[in-house]
């Protein structure tokens, strides 16, 4: 497995969760365990671009897989541009969210970029607009209890270049 | 501060009825600005530590084992399979456990911080469903769960009070809450109520709530000898260690909280069993450990909100003056604590009344401690009562709003105190305005689009004003002109360290960029519990006295030939960078040249703020009108919140981004009250049932729409800084103001919140 760039060791006991493997493991802590009942999508990683729960992911099943956290989004030390959109629309309060809304929000966009349709999508065939009654249905596994969903979504939408 | 001001003075020394407004609260400047949060860029890159995150060397992983009954005997315990399991350093019991102290209750001692007097693990008794009853320790989390697992109990249950009903019978009046005995009765409110004109009485029952803060409660902690550290994510870092020291029968200073960020709190994060048992096993093992609460545990452990019972009842003259107020009602409560959800404090400061009766009477169950929870009292206070002003008004045929504004009190109508500021009327016209309060039909079912039924609804926000005894502050300033505060206070999203530091700088004529913050550990000054908002003016009236104490030192400091020799604190003002005559602004030294020419490098002064008089002197209160607007589908009765809008008053706001956040973020939680938030018991056996972020449901993004908040502005001439806080206000009125706009859309009233779908269909006339 490869994290931020970096092959690791798979751990031995095969109960560990993708999730632990990284905080507990890897010392990686900037993805945090809030329910480990894929519920609340703090733990929210890539995983070859794509965004997953690591707390319901067993960490030998991600053997050769490359997977990017919070700490691998910072190139040269400088936040990336959802991280930095986060800070600038006051997308959080506690923090403790934040690392998985700013993968999930990562994830999302390529979603939206392929064309994937959801729930609130009009037309299935159509091209999607990153609009924000889109970006609120599919944030929707992420939650926040400190209640900061407006600047989440403003900062998401500013980052990715979206109209209101 | 810019160039032009004059000499800012100093502080007031005293918050009493003498003193004048705080200087402070007059200032442009930082004062207001919209600073981002200093902590920012360590939150979104997952650079900030949580308590879960430190790692200690030989740190051994704690899970619980938790009753499944609700009240009995422990008559056999299990545990060998346990103690057998691979990777486990130790299984502990009742039976094993080291002697503990009993914990001291919150509010019965000025640093207490514990849920209830419990022992914890000392006998075999079962007093919850869910208590713990064993901790496992191991090499790893996951061996330390499976361990966990194989625990065994037989238990010998005893007969226990588990529902509301049940207990309901024996309700009884609380103990002194906070003081106060939580019933008064003032004039006739019976006669008066029978002889209204127009009444309305009706029964409001609010379910159990939980905080799920979505950082689980953890410590990480480690003795040396009788000395404890602990790294956890408390709202009380100085009360913790405390109570931590009680339990184990040492000094307060040889027990060390570190928590300089906390993962959400909402009153949930204090002392509860999981940091006694985690520092009780560390010294049984020998070992570092870590306890991090599973999501079930955190309910399991941790309680919450308790339900409530609330009968409000108005009386009202032709004209809408009312009558006669009763606001009255049972709330359950544990057997072991006394947290008796004070519902009635809203309808005690918000109309004008000549005859009105409140009252909470407690009903014990055998169910965990209930506790503080976002705005205690308030949250579902205002539920009740604020959708009881919306049937009386939509009863008499005139608008609600008119009809509150109509019962506007000159004085606090219970107490008797004048209102140290209130500006209700102002934020009702303004909130009005902005909301587009006019296009209200005051019919139900008169707005239509397609299967969607609209609706507006509003109601009245409030809470009080506190400033507890304790805050303190130390303020050090060096040579390069550079400030660091430290004060005991905790971030747990709130922005202190970012709104404290303007606060700092503005005091010192300092660029924000010159102070540094510190927070979140139990060795700094203050006893400064994150609770009751009051932490912005008890870190503000701290650093206003540690201030006046370094003017004070810095005079002491200087020469005699110097522009401001000889003169008193009060003499001399903050100017860019230093200090100037009050008369003279001309004349003045920086705090460079005093420590310069005095030849030291850093001068530091610590001070506790003057106790909180002005709460003796005022009625003193936040408030806020809240508006909503909602959609109802006529075929399945979804309801979605389409507009918000929260119209508040609070005093100055120090800073315009992180206040507009705390108050959106209390009305996406009361948004959670209205519509889907209810911890669900087991009646038959006081199990909590949805234990989980699945089955608790909470507001997500698709439930939350754009939230708009404005503000008076309007200092509070007898608060520091002229603020008050604004963590709880935002979540009361709430409810009632999204219930109003159902209510408005179907015609349906619903008094048992959550409203689902199924209590509007149940009660609708149809499509």
């Amino acid at each position: 497995m490869v994290v931020n760039g970096r092959p690791v060791r798979l751990p031995e006991d095969p109960r560990v969760s993708l999730l632990d493997l990284l905080r507990e493991h890897l010392g990686l802590t900037g993805t945090k365990k809030g329910c480990a009942q894929g519920a609340c999508g703090a733990c929210t990683v890539l995983v070859d671009g794509a965004r997953i729960l690591s707390c319901l992911a067993l960490a030998v099943q991600y053997s050769g897989r490359s997977v990017l956290t919070i700490e691998g989004l910072a190139e040269d030390g400088q936040m990336g541009p959802v991280q930095r959109a986060f800070v600038d629309h006051d997308g959080f309060q506690c923090g403790y969210c934040t690392p998985g809304q700013i993968c999930s929000a990562i994830g999302m966009a390529t979603e939206i970029e392929r064309g994937a349709p959801s729930h609130v999508t009009a037309d299935l065939t159509g091209t999607v607009e990153a609009s924000a009654a889109e970006i609120r249905e599919r944030m929707s596994g992420n939650l926040c209890r400190c209640g900061a969903h407006n600047g989440i979504i403003a900062a998401i939408q500013a980052a990715c270049g979206a109209g209101p | 501060m810019s160039l032009e001001q004059a000499p800012l003075p100093l502080g007031p020394s005293s918050w009493a009825i003498d003193a004048g407004p705080d200087p402070l609260a007059a200032r442009q400047g930082l004062i207001g600005a919209p600073l981002a949060r200093r902590d920012g860029p360590a939150k979104v890159t997952g650079e900030a530590r949580y308590a879960s995150e430190v790692r200690l060397d030989g740190m051994l992983y704690g899970a619980l084992a938790f009753s499944t009954i609700p009240r009995g005997r422990i008559v056999a315990m299990d545990t060998s399979s346990a103690e057998r399991a691979a990777g486990v350093a130790l299984v502990m019991t009742h039976h094993n456990a080291p002697r503990l102290h009993s914990t001291v209750e919150l509010g019965t001692a000025e640093r207490a911080a514990a849920a209830d007097e419990l022992p914890v693990m000392q006998d075999d008794r079962i007093r919850w469903n869910g208590q713990p009853i064993a901790i496992v320790l191991a090499e790893s989390q996951e061996q330390a769960d499976h361990a966990a697992s194989l625990i065994d109990a037989t238990y010998q249950p005893e007969p226990a009070i588990t529902r509301f009903d049940q207990a309901r019978a024996d309700a009884r009046p609380p103990a002194l809450y906070q003081g106060d005995p939580l019933r008064q009765t003032i004039g006739d409110p019976w006669t008066a109520l029978a002889e209204s004109p127009h009444t309305v009485d009706a029964v409001y029952t609010t379910p159990r709530h939980h905080h799920n803060a979505i950082e689980p409660h953890a410590v990480t902690l480690a003795w040396d000898g009788d000395e404890l550290t602990v790294h956890d994510c408390p709202q009380a870092v100085t009360h913790l260690a405390w109570s931590l020291a009680q339990v184990f029968g040492i000094r307060q200073d040889q027990v060390h909280i570190s928590a300089p960020y906390v993962g959400g709190g909402f009153g949930g994060k204090m002392l509860w069993q999981h940091q006694i048992l985690a520092a009780a096993a560390a010294r049984l093992s020998g070992r570092p450990v870590r306890v991090v609460l599973s999501r079930e545990g955190v309910y399991r452990v941790v309680g919450g909100r308790t339900s409530t019972e609330q009968r409000v009842a108005i009386g009202a003259e032709d004209d809408g003056t009312f009558t006669s107020l009763v606001h009255t009602g049972v709330v359950a409560t544990s057997r072991h604590n006394n947290v008796p959800e004070p519902f009635i404090k809203p309808a005690r400061c918000l109309y004008a009344t000549r005859n009105a009766t409140f009252e909470v009477k407690r009903a014990d169950l055998d169910m965990l401690a209930n506790t503080f929870m976002r705005a205690p009292g308030e949250a579902v206070g205002t539920f009740a009562l604020e959708s009881a002003v919306d049937e009386l008004a939509d009863r008499m045929g005139v608008d609600p709003i008119e009809l509150r504004l109509c019962n506007e009190p000159a004085v606090d109508p219970s107490s008797g105190k004048p209102f140290s500021a209130r500006h209700l009327i102002e934020a009702y016209r303004a909130g009005a305005e902005r909301f587009g309060w006019e296009a209200r039909s005051p019919r139900p079912r008169a707005r239509r689009d397609g299967e969607w039924l609209i609706g507006l609804g509003c109601a009245t926000a409030t809470y009080p004003y506190n400033r507890f005894p304790g805050g303190a502050a130390r303020i050090t300033i060096n040579r390069n002109g550079d400030a660091t505060v430290e004060v005991a206070a905790h971030e747990m999203g709130m922005g202190t360290g970012t709104v404290q530091s303007q606060v700092a700088a503005e005091r010192l004529g300092l660029p924000v960029e010159k102070i540094i913050f510190v927070l979140g550990d139990s060795s700094l000054p203050g006893v400064v519990l994150a609770g009751g908002s009051q932490q912005t003016a008890a870190i503000g009236g701290a650093i206003t006295a540690a201030h006046r104490e370094l003017v004070g030192e810095l005079l002491k400091l200087i020469n005699c030939d110097s522009p401001l020799a000889g003169l008193h604190p009060d003499e001399v003002g903050t100017i860019p960078g230093g200090l100037g005559r009050l008369d003279d602004p001309s004349r003045s030294e920086s705090y460079t040249a005093i420590l310069a020419a005095a030849g030291v490098d850093t001068i530091s002064a610590e001070a506790t703020a003057p106790e909180g008089m002005e709460q003796l002197e005022w009625s003193m209160h936040s408030y806020g009108a809240q508006f909503c607007e909602v959609r109802v589908s006529v075929i399945t009765g979804e309801i979605r919140v389409s507009r918000f809008l929260g119209s508040f008053d609070c005093g100055r706001i120090i800073n315009a981004r992180t206040a507009a956040s705390q108050l959106r973020g209390g009305i996406v939680m009361g948004l959670g009250l209205a519509l889907m938030e209810e911890t669900q018991v087991d009646g038959r056996s006081g199990r909590i049932m949805n234990p989980s972020l699945a089955d608790y449901h909470v507001p997500a993004h698709a439930d939350v729409p754009d939230i708009e908040v404005m503000w008076t502005d309007i200092p509070d001439p007898h608060t520091p800084l002229g603020a008050h806080g604004v963590g709880e206000i935002g979540i009361t009125g709430t409810a009632a103001a999204v219930a109003n706009a159902v209510y408005n859309a179907i015609g349906v009233r619903v008094r048992d919140p959550p409203i689902t779908p199924d209590k509007l269909l149940r009660h609708s006339p149809g499509r």
